[in-house]
């Protein structure tokens, strides 16, 4: 086994798990909603992408804008007129509406789009291999790496060196603490919210060359985004990412090592992850 | 067993009545996906299906067909086990066909032996499948036919010593990997190793799996992958990965190379040889008046590929049963009317029902991706005549049945 190029591989996979997931850890430690629809915003994202690339021209950098600006939006208004009539409710109410929500929105892409998967058409700077000095290697993997890596400093500095980020760590620590201290928590949580779908959204755009991107997609990687979310620990940005590439590089060598396994590995890890650390390998005990 | 034998008498009144109300016309029930991950199939079939009809309006004589469709949505079978059922007991239909995934005409085959209901099968192509009822035949091919004439080729035409077969995990796939091995070792080559690639139900991601191939560094890496999608996908990963500079040949059945999604490979693709029974290039009379026509149809780009030719050569098989029998579909009768059928016009060439197997015996062409024009063409670089399933003749594992 190459070292060098199954662990660039691995990373890939585990950035492209890191971009979708991360939105759905924050919105899930900030107001404790399980979004079961996390993914279908991804899947959204993904069909903005490669609709306007094909049909409009746009460059692929703008069409991930675009995806991002479009799923955040509508994010903002089903969380305005949908979800906030949730928040109190139990959790398996919540489950039961996002889980639905998942279906209707698998069936409009379905009809309005069709069944077929949705192919992404790389630019020619990302296609191909690139020479890295000591080891070729695909060029779009090596760029997702790149944009994982810088996605995930730029959150980092957000939620450690801004106010607002502040505001967000401070809600997700102790909710009731943090109103009474003045934080508007309600339209913190509409922001992250957004902010959450449409980092979904990119990463819906940017992982459809290696995910795919059908209308089945929400389902397919639920238990994926789930698992990153619980290993990781919730509302947890650094918890997140090295969760994702964690099992994003486990899954590539298991793929490679033992390809009869399939998934199973992935379950049986977590599993084992979460009976040793219930909270999340990186989540703090009580958060 | 009481049940089952019961469920048959059931069947069989039901065909009699069937038989008996509806002399001349006669009613094809086909069962194909036409939503889900094989929708792209179902219509390549299906068009397959109109443009026999359209291209040859008398073929079918006096007698009338009716067409009633059914959805087999997944590739698990279970749902084209259902529509069997409902064509069978419900709809009264003469004949089934049909059957994009190996799966679907598995399932359904204890079926159609209980009804007694010939079956055409226009694609699903595990080898044994003919072996699990009298009542089936088939139009399309058998994986052996590509996998075992790919094997041979790449020995014998590529010289290559040492091949990974990397395939999709499921009936047809392990057949096109043991198919590929007997023929490549037969004739000198070794299979260093065997790799499952997830399942038919989705494309998964290439880049792990080819990664472990390139690694074991062999002359020809043979892929099978269900058609379309996938294959597009496995292109993709094989330039991605730079196998072609590390000297890896990227080979397989035909399945890899869709006509219809030949365009949108690109330069990838260029290079990669298969074996096949049909591409669109081909140069026949026949073929040239069905590109032409689809092309009018369907649009300039639209191509029919090796699912719709299969869908026009079942018609074909069809329409000489319907006229041999007189419109009165007798089980026994049909079966005799195919065995040792021969059809001069197929697009893909001279065709015949094997009366020994019921199987297809055709050409397999070797074909290599070139680029003309700007356009992608598969560049003929070999024929075998008149290949028979080598499963059957070899009589190898579930084909000795």
């Amino acid at each position: 086994m190459d070292l060098i190029s199954t662990l660039l591989g691995g990373l890939a996979s585990g950035m492209v798990l890191f971009i979708v997931s991360v939105g759905l850890s924050v919105t899930m430690g900030l107001m404790g909603f399980v979004n079961l629809a996390h993914g279908a915003f991804a899947m959204l994202g993904g069909y903005v992408v490669v609709y306007s690339m094909r049909h409009w021209g746009l460059p692929f950098a703008a069409a991930l804008a675009l995806g991002f600006v479009a799923v955040a939006l509508l994010a903002v208004v089903l969380e305005r007129t949908l979800y906030a009539r949730l928040y109190r409710a139990s959790e398996l109410d919540q489950v039961l509406f996002t889980i639905g929500l998942v279906f209707v929105m698998i069936a409009l892409v379905t009809l309005g789009v069709g069944p077929e998967s949705q192919r992404v058409v790389l630019p020619h700077w990302l296609d191909g291999q690139t020479d890295l000095g000591f080891i070729k290697y695909r060029t779009y993997s090596l760029a997702l790496i790149l944009a994982g890596s810088l996605l995930m400093l730029a959150l980092w500095l957000g939620f450690e060196r801004t106010r607002i980020g502040a505001k967000i760590r401070a809600a997700v620590d102790n909710r009731r603490m943090a109103e009474s201290v003045g934080v508007d928590v309600g339209r913190l949580f509409t922001l992250t919210f957004a902010l959450g779908s449409g980092l979904a959204a990119v990463g819906g755009g940017l992982g459809a060359e290696i995910l795919g991107l059908d209308p089945q997609y929400p389902l397919r990687y639920l238990a994926y985004f789930l698992i990153v979310v619980a290993v990781g620990g919730m509302g947890r940005v650094t918890g997140v990412f090295f969760a994702a590439l964690l099992i994003g590089v486990l899954d590539f060598v298991l793929k490679i090592e033992f390809p009869k396994g399939g998934t199973m590995f992935i379950y049986a890890l977590t599993l084992v992850f979460l009976l040793a650390r219930p909270q999340g390998i990186f989540g703090r005990k009580g958060a | 067993m009481k049940a089952k034998r019961l469920l048959a008498l059931a069947f069989a009144a039901a065909s009699l009545a069937a038989a008996s109300a509806g002399a001349q016309t006669v009613r094809v029930g086909v069962v194909l996906p036409l939503t889900g991950v094989g929708a792209e199939f179902g219509q390549q079939v299906d068009r397959g299906i109109q443009m026999f009809m359209k291209l040859n309006p008398d073929a079918f004589g006096p007698y009338k067909v009716e067409f009633v469709k059914r959805d087999s949505k997944n590739p698990s079978g279970a749902e084209a086990k259902t529509a069997v059922q409902e064509l069978i007991a419900q709809e009264k239909v003469d004949i089934v066909t049909g059957f994009v995934y190996s799966p679907d005409a598995i399932a359904s085959a204890p079926l159609v032996s209980a009804a007694k209901k010939p079956m055409v099968v226009m694609n699903a192509g595990t080898a044994w499948i003919t072996n699990l009822s009298p009542m089936i035949s088939r139009v399309s091919f058998s994986m052996w036919h590509s996998g075992y004439a790919m094997g041979e080729a790449s020995a014998k035409l590529l010289k290559a010593k040492t091949a990974v077969v990397g395939y999709t995990d499921f009936p047809p796939g392990k057949d096109s990997l043991d198919a590929f091995k007997r023929g490549f070792e037969t004739n000198g080559g070794k299979v260093i190793d065997a790799i499952p690639m997830g399942g038919p139900g989705q494309v998964p991601d290439f880049t792990p799996f080819f990664q472990r191939a390139k690694d074991k560094k062999p002359d020809v890496f043979y892929v099978f992958v269900p058609s379309g999608d996938h294959a597009v996908a496995v292109t993709k990963a094989y330039a991605a990965l730079g196998m072609r500079q590390a000297g890896i040949k990227l080979i397989g059945p035909g399945d890899l190379t869709p006509d219809h999604k030949l365009q949108e490979m690109g330069d990838d693709a260029v290079g990669l040889i298969t074996a096949h029974h049909y591409n669109a290039d081909l140069d026949n009379p026949a073929n040239k008046r069905l590109v032409a026509a689809w092309r009018q149809a369907y649009g300039a780009n639209a191509s029919p590929d090796f699912m719709a030719v299969q869908g026009y050569d079942g018609m074909a098989a069809i329409a000489h049963v319907v006229t041999t029998l007189k419109g009165k579909i007798d089980p026994d009768k049909a079966q005799e009317a195919l065995k040792g059928w021969k059809y001069a016009d197929s697009p893909r060439g001279p065709i015949m029902i094997d009366p020994q197997t019921r199987d297809i015996v055709m050409n397999e062409y070797l074909s290599e991706l070139v680029k003309v024009n700007g356009r992608l063409v598969q560049k003929n670089i070999g024929i075998l005549n008149a290949v028979k399933d080598m499963c059957k003749e070899l009589k190898e594992g579930k084909c000795a049945q």
